[in-house]
């Protein structure tokens, strides 16, 4: 079944055609042309599609496109429009990505901790970033990233 | 990977609606709430229905309170609104420890608490510690509203007491008054791993024991015969050798991709234990918080 949805895509509304079985992932990369939502394991496993759907992190490899008709989508790219977030700088300070495969649904995923919990414990960083997977760094400066942007205040 | 089936897509504005929709297609429409077994299932062609009828559109089922005596969780109740409730921190507090280990955070703030009892596989992390609460499913239907025990509802893996047309508009649990509870769920990894083995037990004042399992059986269930040995007596080192054996005898895992069957019933066992001594402890004002890994 076709029909027209509208996106607030990183603060610009988008209207596009999709099918009810269109995937919400696929649109955004496809249809809308933002890239930092990553395929990976299409199952809500990996966390590399993360993004930002009103407000909270979801997984859109696991959300039809005409959920979001009328919904405020934010990916990476909207996330700083004209600079960096303290989180994204201290992501780069850090070295904390290798490939960056994962670093889109990281930066997002501890985005929404910083937000819930402004000064969180290593261990909170870790529970939170724990469905987000990074094959690469080993963690150790996503974690370190994330707990130095906290001191900063992002 | 894309959805091969297309389908047509309802958000229905009202209760009534949406049973329309569901009468519309008899049993050939599935109900969407959070969607993250649902696209899973649909991908892999698990299911192929004809139209999906997204909850979306019905505030209404949002509703998480406590009124009188019995604690409402709506069909679009996700675990992430249950880990930010102040509501089930205080009074049912093993429900947060039950959510907080619910997959990822990005999951469990789509993922329902009803969307997981409705899933109903054997590993689902609600069925069990809802059970042990004494849980019942609301549904609604052609012919209005009724009450289904919860401990009716599994009837076997993915398959539930719920008939077609019918939708589940929320879970209701008892009150249990003071208590002491527990929630173990036994895994490899934190951020998504499913259950194990899952152990849920509660316990009320004048020893009244409750206990339920998950993933050591085709669906999650009450052990009754498990509650009446636990509510027997004193909890001696001699009730809990007798409730570990009788616990063996009830359970009946598989062995799969994430476990063996030898080491779920060696850790049935193990995780009977100390569930039981950390309900019991908690009863009395004391053990481990709530959250606190006890696996």
């Amino acid at each position: 079944m076709k029909q027209t949805i509208a996106i607030k895509l990183n603060g610009e509304v988008r209207q596009v055609d999709v099918l009810a079985s269109d995937i919400l992932l696929d649109v955004l990369r496809e249809k809308l042309g933002v890239k930092s939502p990553k395929v990976g394991c299409e199952a809500g496993e990996c966390g590399a599609c993360t993004v930002r759907l009103d407000g909270k992190t979801v997984r859109s490899c696991l959300v039809l496109a005409v959920e979001a008709d009328g919904s405020e989508v934010i990916t990476v790219e909207g996330l700083g429009a004209d600079h960096m977030t303290v989180l994204q700088q201290a992501f780069l300070d850090h070295n904390a990505f290798q490939c960056g495969y994962c670093a889109p649904g990281m930066v997002l995923s501890a985005t929404e901790l910083l937000e819930k919990k402004p000064h969180p414990e290593a261990a909170d960083v870790k529970a939170a970033l724990s469905g987000n997977l990074c094959r690469c760094t080993g963690y150790v400066p996503i974690i370190a990233a994330v707990l130095d942007a906290s001191e900063q205040g992002s | 990977m894309p959805i091969i089936h297309d389908f047509q897509y309802f958000k229905p504005r009202n209760l009534g609606e949406a049973l329309q929709r569901l009468a519309e297609f008899e049993g050939r429409c599935r109900v969407l709430a959070g969607g993250t077994d649902l696209v899973c299932w649909l991908r892999d062609e698990l299911v192929t229905p004809e139209a999906l009828v997204d909850l979306k559109g019905l505030p209404e089922l949002d509703r998480l309170d406590l009124a009188g005596d019995v604690l409402s969780i709506g069909a679009r109740v996700t675990f992430t609104d249950l880990l930010d409730s102040p509501l089930i921190a205080e009074r049912f507090p093993v429900l947060a420890e039950m959510a907080a280990g619910v997959a990822s955070m990005a999951i469990r703030n789509r993922a329902t608490v009803v969307g997981n009892l409705c899933s109903a596989v054997a590993c689902c992390d609600a069925g069990p510690v809802l059970l042990a609460l004494g849980a019942q499913m609301v549904v609604a239907g052609p012919e209005g509203e009724g009450r289904i025990p919860l401990s009716d509802w599994f009837l076997g893996n993915r398959r539930t007491a719920l008939a077609p047309g019918q939708l589940v508009v929320r879970v209701e649990v008892p009150d249990p008054g003071r208590h002491g509870a527990c929630y173990l769920k036994l895994g490899r990894y934190q951020g998504q791993d499913l259950c194990q083995v899952g152990v849920a037990l509660v316990a009320q004042p004048g020893n009244v024991w409750h206990a339920a399992f998950g993933s050591v059986a085709s669906r999650p269930f009450r052990c009754l015969d498990l509650e009446h040995l636990l509510s027997s007596g004193p909890l001696t080192a001699e009730l809990l050798a007798q409730a570990k054996a009788l616990a063996l005898q009830e359970v009946a895992p598989i062995t799969d991709i994430r476990a063996s069957k030898e080491y779920r019933l060696l850790m049935v066992g193990v995780m009977l234990e100390r569930g039981v001594k950390a309900t019991a402890a908690r009863l009395a004002g004391q053990g481990p918080a709530y959250g606190m890994s006890l696996t």
